[in-house]
């Protein structure tokens, strides 16, 4: 690990004025002291926000819940309110990481994890997101993990996390506070980019900005799961996943928000098919009609050609799962 | 850097360099070698310590956030004259074989049947809103964080399901 200068911020507005002159903000650390033993990410000046006092989940004046940027991943995933009104949320946070990852790791950490693409975790290969205008060795190598939506020539890695795509069914957004103290909520839609020609650049987040919570909406669908798809039953990141959050109204489908893991530079949402199942009936025929849809401008990189028939299965059983009774 | 930990109740003083991590802090600065190096990457387990009563990879925390935090090691759990239930369920059920991953299965087996106490949740609990039976599956799920190289997972699974069981720890 190279050497850096430590810091423990003793204010949001000390750690926002210490980012925006360069420091790394570390939270849980369990992703980034990992790239940093890799020297993957080398920051020269660290700053703890680890004892900031943002680690409460409080319900909001509209009946949402707003989500301190520290609340653990394990607090979030118990948190009775999430257990009972967001499902979709709990099963998310459980389907990721080990229990004692899910201790230490943080809401604000979780959302800026890096792409376990095993490019950009060799330093000894080029990779535009770790090295801009190095290449990309992922294209047409190993791909297993990587995008079949969004990707460019530049990148087509994948975001690991699962918290994210639940919370991208739940139409969450972003607080984000600056040096300044201007405090802004970003949709998490617009929050994450995809890559394009400057795949280093990750998020709308600027130098300087801190994320100080996450707030979700109140729950419009009752009926939620979120299904994740991997090489082994535990511990392991999503092939595919799909977090559905769907509610039902005299046997017809009156709100449907579907968002997909392991297969884009961020969650991916798709709001045409959402449409489609507005008002109707579930169907297999419905169903399958729906993931053609989705399917329809995916493009395999190689080895990952099986996600398309994947994410396809998975997008009927959940809709299959979330209708049913 | 100059930090303060209490490990398995002592209070110990540490100036070390910002990167030392918390598992290089108690094995190569206090002396308590219980807690294992595999992976050093939070991926195997080993390292596994309880801080503040939660269960953590201490390879992937640096020491000097720690600063005034309880941490638990093996070495705290209980000693060969005085072995914690856990600790003798392995033995009972010969929930090893090279004995490396022991002392991490041991600190996270306990913390996560405080976890089970608690009422959390697991990703195989059918229902995430009730309280949890500690069947097989749940050991295993809960458990997955902890790696071990000999395959003894049936015989550790057996050694918590048999604490679990009795309530005593």
């Amino acid at each position: 690990m190279n050497p850096f200068e430590y810091t423990r911020a003793a204010s949001r507005h000390e750690a926002a004025t210490m980012a925006a002159g360069g420091a790394t903000v570390i939270a849980g650390g369990t992703n980034l002291l990992d790239l940093m033993k890799l020297e993957v990410m080398t920051p020269e000046r660290l700053v703890d926000i680890s004892r900031l006092d943002m680690d409460d989940i409080e319900t909001t004046a509209d009946g949402g819940l707003r989500i301190g940027a520290m609340v653990r991943n394990s607090d979030l995933a118990a948190h009775e309110i999430v257990r009972s009104t967001y499902p979709v949320l709990s099963r998310a946070l459980l389907a990721g990481a080990s229990g004692q990852l899910r201790n230490k790791a943080s809401t604000g950490g979780n959302l800026l994890q890096r792409t376990r693409c095993y490019y950009f975790y060799d330093t000894a290969m080029p990779c535009n997101k770790r090295e801009p205008g190095s290449g990309c060795q992922a294209i047409g190598g190993a791909t297993r993990l990587h995008a079949i939506f969004g990707a460019s020539d530049h990148c087509i890695a994948t975001h690991p996390s699962d918290m994210a795509v639940a919370l991208q069914a739940l139409d969450a957004k972003v607080e984000i506070e600056n040096a300044t103290g201007d405090i802004r909520t970003v949709e998490l839609e617009s929050f994450y980019r995809l890559p394009g020609n400057t795949p280093h650049i990750e998020t709308e987040l600027k130098p300087g900005d801190l994320i100080t919570a996450v707030i979700i909406p109140p729950a419009k669908g009752s009926r939620q799961t979120y299904r994740k798809v991997r090489d082994r039953a535990s511990y392991a990141f999503a092939l595919v996943s799909v977090a559905g959050v769907i509610e039902m109204s005299d046997g017809k489908i009156a709100h449907a928000s579907l968002a997909f893991g392991g297969v884009a530079h961020k969650p991916w949402r798709n709001a045409e098919i959402e449409q489609m199942l507005l008002g109707e009936a579930p169907s297999q025929d419905l169903f399958r009609r729906v993931a053609d849809t989705l399917l329809r401008n995916a493009e395999a990189q190689g080895d990952n050609a099986f996600k398309i028939k994947l994410l396809h299965r998975t997008l009927c059983a959940v809709l299959t799962e979330l209708t049913e009774g | 850097m100059k930090t303060t930990l209490t490990v398995n109740g002592q209070l110990r003083h540490l100036d070390a360099d910002p990167r030392t991590t918390l598992l290089d802090a108690l094995r190569n600065h206090l002396n308590l070698t219980g807690s294992k190096k595999g992976c050093d990457h939070g991926q195997c387990g080993a390292c596994t310590v309880i801080v503040n009563g939660r269960r953590i990879n201490s390879c992937l925390s640096l020491a000097c956030m720690h600063d005034s935090d309880e941490v638990v090691t093996i070495e705290g759990i209980g000693t060969p004259e005085h072995l914690s239930a856990l600790q003798q369920a392995f033995v009972s059920h010969d929930g090893f074989q090279c004995g490396f991953c022991t002392p991490g299965q041991i600190c996270s087996a306990t913390a996560m049947l405080d976890e089970v106490e608690a009422g959390w949740p697991s990703h195989v609990s059918a229902d995430v809103t009730a309280k949890q039976d500690l069947t097989v599956e749940e050991i295993s799920e809960r458990m997955s964080g902890n790696l071990c190289r000999c395959s003894a997972y049936p015989n550790i699974v057996d050694a918590i399901m048999d604490v679990a069981g009795s309530a005593k720890r």
